[in-house]
Order: structure tokens, then sequence, then C-alpha cells
């Protein structure tokens, strides 16, 4: 048996999955002050009565890191930067200790200006001073070249608890975000280890002595250790366990829109094929754009308890939220209002309801009935319209290749899978305005906990080679090799999948589940003069997003019987 | 966070599986250390600049500028309807206000593409420039547009294409022909006589560097645009006046190109070459993008950058200097020029011999241009090329006078029963193309 268990905002989802499917689930409040409570009174409610030998595995889903990111809690770190040539480095400031220091590596990852061993160690001093335990240290194009983040690494030695270094956390390319995310990994280490060492702990007591596995944003999962040194993933995981949720319940060979209808927002993705879309770049979470992986999501301010209002005739609904539902003793109409008049919920106070419709309904100047009707199809319209936009945006990331260009390659969903409170009613008038497959997705109430339970490992290999310099690196491995003039694109990809499979098994896949793709494999001549000097190889290998085997099946079998 | 003064569009389109040929500048290579330096600046995340994927450029649009012979399809390869495509893209993001500027960071480029294209010249088959400008006309109604081509190789090309065209005003600035491919591009050249002043042609000598460009642009370019009152300026932006450019001899720089483009805001840039795609590419299109976007560029510089040892000579100074007088003189004199290159005169011709480098064709031309006192004149192209194709061209310009069409339709129609293997016309006023 294995355990998913997703934090929300307000609630927090757990779920027990057997071979056969859904076992047991549970929804407790979430007392954002003491999430440790939380988690732990999820579990035990989760598996009461069960034998914890029985239980294989846990994933674990929080807001916590962002949490303490949005709300500014993080506890002071130290950051060292060195930019050199370009934009001026000190614009990129995330925090007070913020140094920018001298030495500077160019674009093939050659050495132009040396570190200055003095400066740092004026610096460590500081930040010794000031108290600082964690120290990022991040270069520019530390990625085609790690040796000065790694010197500077040596320079601090022991005297901090924990350092971060650029090239560690993301083999692409963009300084400023590097900055970030090192920035966001030292800054939440500390609140991550203390939580999940806890956690580990009171489970050991009870008996419960299984692998742990942090959920991440690109809905996939790490072990527990491996966490450690990259907590800034765990980031955002939410809106990913809910799309993970959904894809046991979606169709194969084809194309998925994703709608998680909350309270205050919906949340949008999409499938291609089971497997979700991954957004190229990074999250932007609060002010930070980082390189932490994270699939593609949309979040509109539209859910079933945004503000109704009327502007110069016409229904505005959202962004905001004033309030629950009227019918829940809220004070501002709000959609779900609309659907209790419409008389498809009834499980609060219909008077209170009414009563906010018509004040609706007095402004447009029709009857409540009428006005219900008019809320929930500007809110369906609404979703349907920010969802073309999304597949839009989608579709015109630019391409940096002649064939993918011409080929044009579409992202045009046809099928719709609807989590959240009013999934059903939605889905309903989905199918009568739009030409999507609208499908619920079962117990979509805790198919977050569900897609965090049966989420795969996922990690991502970026591997260079240059065999003018004969170099090989990927930087996020730690890896920089020697390679002979011959090294081909062939060997590259092997190498790749190697360094990719090691690391799979190391964050705590199954090497039975090791779904390995290539995303990027792209070969040039270099040419001095007109001769050709050597080769300049970039691939990236992947293990994709995606559900464990045996557990899903049970899960998708159970729900097409129920 | 970072926030662009000016809001600027970018369609950053590499062709990384395009070359010529493998070991030829113009290689998949060429923009690679490009991208890696500008998405590690991060400059795609900057507030205020915004990437867009270029379209594909449509037949019509090429067919509003070429003559393309046999056609469009056989002398534009795949990756020149993108280049194409995403200056057209830059240029409409510019019209529909999504951006303020706007910069086309594509390749192949297009410069040295004349309005008849039997083949590729000079790494160019098809003028990218030209085919946005007169779809910016046809489409937004634009009228007067200004070309600074700052590629150190004579826009020979877009020189050709607007020769007669009074409307178009085109600057080149760029290498002495006399040391660098083309071979043209001198104080003289100055349009045909319905339209001479139009172009203007900076020679400057080998060795120039930051200060010469700068006071050429300052001293010639910024003036003459200010009396030209263009509605729209676009940039030509070649990088190959760089001082580690392997295929000229200037000493231009990265902090000097991205001074060059503050100074004239260009409302579109367009790569045109570069080639020392290591030591400068990466530098100057990050210069060029932070000067547009209205950011700071103090920190861009190549590692080997020395602005001493780079000067350049006092004689280079005085030779820019003449130069500069000599161009100005021409534009303060156009009225009179064009006046006395007109009168008496009912028919122009002109006979010319091209070389097509790249494809190695040969292409003599025999030019007819009508005088007209009330337009800029009918023309007609006759044209034959070493591969043994003999065509008619006739080019009825976009503000024709009633006779200047009528001529044009009589000489189309003359044509047609003569021993030409193909007969054009481009009748712009109409945006009609025809062919036989």
């Amino acid at each position: 048996m294995i355990i998913g268990l997703d934090v929300g905002g307000t609630y927090a989802d757990a779920v027990l999955l057997g071979p056969e499917g859904l076992i047991n689930f549970v929804k407790v409040s979430t007392d954002p002050s003491d999430l440790f409570t939380t988690v732990l009174t999820g579990l035990e409610k989760v598996t009461q009565g069960i034998d914890p030998l029985q239980i294989q595995r846990l994933v674990l889903s929080t807001t916590l890191s962002t949490n303490a990111i949005v709300q500014k809690q993080m506890p002071p770190v130290g950051m060292i930067v060195s930019g050199g040539p370009g934009v001026d480095a000190r614009l990129y400031r995330t925090n007070d200790h913020y140094c920018v220091v001298g030495g500077s590596i160019d674009h093939r990852g050659r050495e132009i200006e040396p570190v200055n061993a003095g400066e740092i160690r004026k610096i460590a001093e500081t930040f010794k001073k000031e108290g600082l335990a964690r120290v990022g240290v991040v270069g520019k194009f530390s990625v085609r070249n790690p040796s000065h983040e790694l010197k500077i690494a040596e320079i601090l030695g022991d005297r901090f608890e924990k350092v971060f270094l650029g090239h560690r956390v993301s083999g692409n390319l963009n300084f400023p975000r590097r900055i970030a995310t090192a920035f966001l990994n030292a800054a939440v280490y500390p609140i991550h280890k203390n939580f999940f060492e806890a956690v580990k702990k009171s489970l050991e007591k009870k008996g419960l002595n299984v692998p742990i596995h942090i959920l991440k944003a690109d809905g996939g999962t790490m072990r527990f250790d491996s966490s450690m040194d990259f907590p800034g993933q765990t980031i955002l995981s939410g809106p990913a366990a809910s799309v993970m949720g959904a894809i046991a319940f979606a169709s194969p060979e084809t194309e998925s829109l994703v709608l998680d209808i909350g309270g205050t927002t919906t949340d949008m993705a999409v499938l291609l094929n089971q497997v979700p879309l991954l957004n190229p770049l990074g999250i932007t979470l609060d002010c930070h754009k980082t390189l932490i992986r994270s699939l593609e999501t949309h979040s509109i301010g539209l859910g079933g308890d945004s503000a109704v209002r009327v502007k110069d005739g016409r229904i505005v609904i959202g962004p905001d939220r004033m309030g629950p539902a009227m019918a829940y003793g809220g004070s501002t109409p709000t959609p779900t209002d609309a659907l209790f008049v419409l008389g498809k919920t009834s499980n609060g106070d219909r008077e209170k309801a009414v009563q906010g419709i018509e004040s609706v309904a007095g402004a447009l100047g029709m009857d409540p009935e009428q006005a219900a009707c008019r809320i929930f199809d500007a809110a369906c319209t609404q979703i349907l319209s920010e969802a073309r936009e999304m597949i839009r945006r989608i579709n015109s990331k630019p391409v940096y290749t002649v064939r993918e260009l011409w080929e044009g390659t579409c992202v045009k969903p046809t099928e719709m899978l609807i989590l959240g409170g009013p999934a059903q009613y939605f889905a309903e008038h989905f199918r009568e305005i739009s030409d999507y497959q609208v499908r619920v997705v079962p117990h979509w109430g805790v198919a977050n906990a569900v897609g965090a339970a049966l989420a795969r490992t996922t990690c991502e290999v970026a591997l260079l080679v240059d065999t003018e310099q004969g170099i090989a690196t990927a930087p996020e491995e730690g890896i920089s090799e020697r390679v002979g003039r011959n090294f081909s694109r062939d060997d590259a990809l092997q190498k790749a999948f190697e360094l990719l499979r090691k690391k799979a098994l190391e964050k705590g896949a199954d090497p039975e589940e090791l779904e390995m793709e290539v995303i990027e494999d792209l070969q040039f001549n270099m040419v001095q003069g007109f001769y050709t000097t050597g080769k300049n190889i970039r691939v990236k290998v992947q293990v994709q997003p995606g559900l464990i085997r045996g557990f899903s099946q049970g899960v998708q079998h159970a729900a097409s019987q129920a | 966070m970072l926030q662009a003064r000016h809001k600027t569009g970018l369609v950053f389109f590499p062709a990384f599986d395009w070359a010529i040929s493998p070991t030829h500048p113009e290689r998949e290579e060429r923009l690679l250390y490009t991208q890696d330096q500008v998405f590690e600046e991060g400059l795609f995340d900057i507030e205020g600049i915004q990437e867009f994927k270029p379209e594909l450029v449509e037949e019509l649009d090429v067919k509003r500028v070429h003559f393309c012979v046999p056609s469009v399809g056989r002398v534009m390869t795949e990756s020149h309807f993108i280049s194409a495509g995403g200056a057209k893209t830059i240029a409409r993001a510019v019209m529909e206000k999504k951006v303020e500027r706007g910069f086309a960071l594509v390749r192949p480029p297009g410069h040295h593409a004349m309005r008849v294209v039997h083949g590729a010249r000079g790494f160019c088959n098809v003028n990218i420039e030209a085919i946005m400008i007169e779809y910016l006309r046809k489409a937004y109604g634009i009228d007067k547009v200004a070309i600074v081509d700052t590629d150190c190789h004579h826009g020979d090309g877009t020189q050709d294409i607007y020769w007669h065209d009074p409307d178009t005003l085109f600057i080149s600035m760029h290498q002495d022909g006399r040391t660098l491919y083309p071979g043209s591009g001198f104080v003289q050249e100055m349009g045909g006589p319905t339209a001479v002043g139009t172009t203007l042609n900076i020679p400057l000598p080998p060795q120039t560097s930051e200060e010469g460009f700068l006071y050429a642009i300052e001293n010639v370019v910024l003036p003459v645009l200010q009396d030209f009152k263009p509605d729209i300026i676009i940039n030509s932006a070649g990088q190959d006046n760089h001082f580690t450019d392997p295929i000229t001899n200037m000493n231009f720089s990265a902090q000097g190109y991205a001074q060059l483009t503050s100074l004239l805001k260009p409302d579109i840039a367009v790569l045109e070459g570069g080639y020392s795609i290591e030591g400068a590419l990466p530098y100057v299109n990050v210069g060029i993008i932070l000067a547009m976007a209205g950011l700071d560029y103090t920190y861009v510089k190549e590692p080997n950058y020395d602005p001493e040892s780079i000067r350049q000579t006092a004689q280079v100074t005085r030779r820019i200097e003449s130069v500069c007088d000599q161009v100005m003189d021409v534009w303060k004199h156009r009225e009179s020029l064009r006046k006395k290159a007109m009168t008496g005169k009912d028919l122009e011709n002109r006979t010319r011999h091209i070389f097509y480098d790249t494809d190695q064709i040969v292409e003599n031309q025999f030019e007819t241009l009508r005088v007209c006192p009330d337009c800029s004149g009918v023309l007609k192209i006759d044209s034959s090329s070493d591969r043994g194709r003999e065509i008619m061209a006739v080019h009825i310009p976009r503000k024709a006078c009633p006779r200047c069409v009528e001529l044009g339709y009589q000489w189309y129609e003359t044509a047609k029963k003569g021993r030409y293997g193909q007969v054009f016309l481009q009748d712009r006023p109409r945006d009609l193309y025809l062919e036989s």
C-alpha cells in the first residue's frame, strides 16, 4: 500500500492506495501555523487500522516552502555572485547579504578573470560575523564551467552549514534565474530540513519506517534525503499534485486540458498522451523567476467563491474572493450562489444565496433564475476563453530550428478533465458550449493526494560536449571529463542516459519505471577560419513525469467500475 | 527588477539546422553563442522585453519586392521564408503597438539581394528588410521609410531595390568598396534621376573605430533623418564592423554598437552580417538589445576589449570627416542634382553586370526608366544569366501616374511577344503581380 498526502491552503488530503485502488481517504483542516500537526493528523487518520508494515511508500506535498517565500519569512542567507561583463549583476540582488565579486567565465566556459581568493575570504568572515549559516554561490556561465563556484566553495570551506552552488540547481542558462534559484534553495533549506526531519522521526516512532518521497513542482518525486540538496524544488507542488491526479483518468493518445476549479482560482494544465506539459524555463513565485522545473500551469482568479459584480450592464466575476458564498455566510454573491438558485446545490442557506443573486438580477433587470444562468454561463465562458489563451501561448512559444518551425506542431486538446467542488455542474455546461469531451475526475476531492501518491521520480540531465576543447560537462551532476576528438552525438546520448539512470535511482526511482527520453539533441560544427575544429554537442534527457504503474491501474480500474 | 524603458520586441531565429555549407560563415553555429549569451543574461525575462515566434513570409510578400527567376520557391530556402517572416512579425508587433521597438535577430540575411534574383549573392537570396517594408506599406499605409544600413558591407541589394524610390531614404555606412566586397557604395552613388539624394553612401576607411562610426551617425545620419522625416526608421544591423570579424577590417565594438543604436533609435532593427560568432556577436547583440530597450549597457564588453588598441589614426579620422562632408553636400543639393539629372531626359538606360558570388552566377541587366515628371517612373529590366535564363521584368512604382501605369502594361504585353523565357509585372498601385 502507498500513501499520498497533499497539504493545501485550506485542507490537507491524504489517501491510502492499494493495488486494487483507493482504500481510504481523509480530509483534515490545514492549520497554517502548525503544518507538522496537520501532516501527522492526516497520516494518522488515513492509516487507521492499517498495519504499518504493509505500507511501502509515502509521498508528501506541502505548502511549507511556498508559504515561507510568499510570506517572506525566510531566514537570512549570504549570496556570493560573480557576474563579469554584461548586465550588471548588482541589479539581480535577492536579499540583504548579496555580494558581487570579481572573476568571470565566458560563454564557451573559458576563464576571463580568475577568482579573487582574498575577496572571498573577507566576505566569508563578514557572513560569519553576521551569523549567516547558509550561502549561495552563483557565477555567470557556471554551467559551462563550474570551476569558479567550486573554487569559492573551497575557500568558504566548512565554516557554513550548507553552501548551494548555482551550477547544481539547473543545467539551463539563465544567470538571474540561477541566482534566484540558489537563493531560494538556501533560504528554505532550514525550514524544509527541520520540518521533514521531524515528520520522519515521528513516523519512525509510530513504526512507519518507509521511504519518504517529496513531490516537486514538475509532478515528479524525489527521495527525502536528496530533497535536502534541492528544497526549492518542493515549491508549488500543490498544483502539480492535482494534475498528476487527473492523469490516471486521461485518455491515452489524446491531448487533455485539466481544470481544477477551486474556491478562489481555477488552475489549468495540459496533458499530451497522459504526460503533463512542462514549463520550459521554471517557476515564477512572488517576485522570483527561477530555474525550478515545473508543470506548465495557468491560474486565473475565477472560482466558486469569486465575487460577482455588475459593471456597465455586464457580469464580472473575480478576480478577487471576498469570502465564502452567501449560502455559506458570505456577504458577496458568487457563482456558487448561482448554483443554489439553479437548484444544483442545496447543502447551504438557499435564502441567502437567492438574496445575493437578486441584487445582481436587479442591476441587470432580469429575474434571479435568469441572472443565475447568466452568471454560471459567464464563468464557464471565461474559463474556456482563458484556456484558449493558454493554449495559444503554448503554441506560440518560439522554436529555433527550421524543421520545428515548418512542422508547426500544435497542441489542441480535445478532452477536458475537471476537478473541484462544482466540477459536475461545470462539466454539464462545458459539454453544451464547447467541443471538448468533458469528464469529471473521480474522487476529484482527493485527486491531488492520489496524484502525489502515484507520481514517479523525475529528473533531468544536461550534457554539453565541446570536442574542440575536449571536454564533456554535466554541470548539475558535477561532472567534467576529458573526451576525444571523435566523441560523437551517439556517445553523448549514451553518456547522458547513463548519468540520468544513476541520478534517477539515487533520487528514489524504481529501476523498472525509468521512462527516459531525449528532450534536446543538437550538434554544431565548430569552425575556425574555414576548417572544422570540433563539435559542439548539446543533449538533454529526462525521466518524464508520470504515474508508477502498479497502483495507477488499480485506481483507473476502480474508477471505471464506479 | 529590471524594466525596459522602451518596450522592445525580439524575434530570435538562429536556424540551428540550416547552413549554406558546413564550414561557410553562414552556418548553423552562427548564432549559437549569441543565444547562449542572451539566454544567460536573462534578457527575455526583463519586464518589457518580449520574444515573438516568427511567421512564414508569403509568396505575395516576396513578389512585391522581387522578380524571382525562375520562381519564388526556387530561389528561397525554407529558412528564408522564416527570416523574412521574422522581420515581418517584428514589424507587425511594432505597428500594432504591442512593442515600441523591435529587433529581428534572424538568419539568413538579405541586404545583398537585389530586385531581380537569380540566386544567392553575398550570402543573401531575398531582401528581408525590403520585403518587410513593402508589407508595412501595403498593410499599414506607411509612406516614408528610412533604412540605415550599418553592416560592414555595402547594402547593394537594398540600394538597388530603392534606387528609384524618392520615398525610401537608404543610407549605407560600410567599409570602403575598394577594400571589400561587394566593391560598391561610393559617395557618387546617390540614386536614379527621379530619386537623386535618397540613396546616400558613407564609405569608411579600414580601421575605423568607435569615434568614426559615431561621428558619421551624428554628423550625417541624424541630420539627414531629421530633414527627411521618415514615418519609420529601419536599421540593417550587420555586426561585421567588429574588431574581431574574420572577413572585414574595421575596429568597432559592442559598446560602439550599443551607442550607435541609442543614437539612431531605430523602430526596427534587422540582423544582417557578422561572422565573429564567438568574439563579437554575443556581446554586440546583448548591447543592441539593451540599447533598444533603453537599459544600461555600460558593462557589456568583449573579454579582449581595449579601446586604446583599436583607436583609429588621425589620418582615418580626417578621411571620415571628408567623406561625411561630401555626403552632406549631396544631401543639401539633392533638389538641384535631381533637376539636373531629369532635365531633357525621357528615358534613362543603365547596363549592369551582376555577379552572384555565393551561387557563382553572372547576370547582365539592361534597365530602362521612364524619367517621369509626375511620379518616380515606370521601370523595366531586361535580365539574362549565364544559366541561360532571359527575362523581362516591369515595375510600376507605388505612386505611379496613369501614364506610367499604362506604359508599364504596354511594355509587359510587348515583352510577352518577344524572346523572353519569362515576363514579369509588378503593379504596385494595385498590389498585382503578373507573370507569363
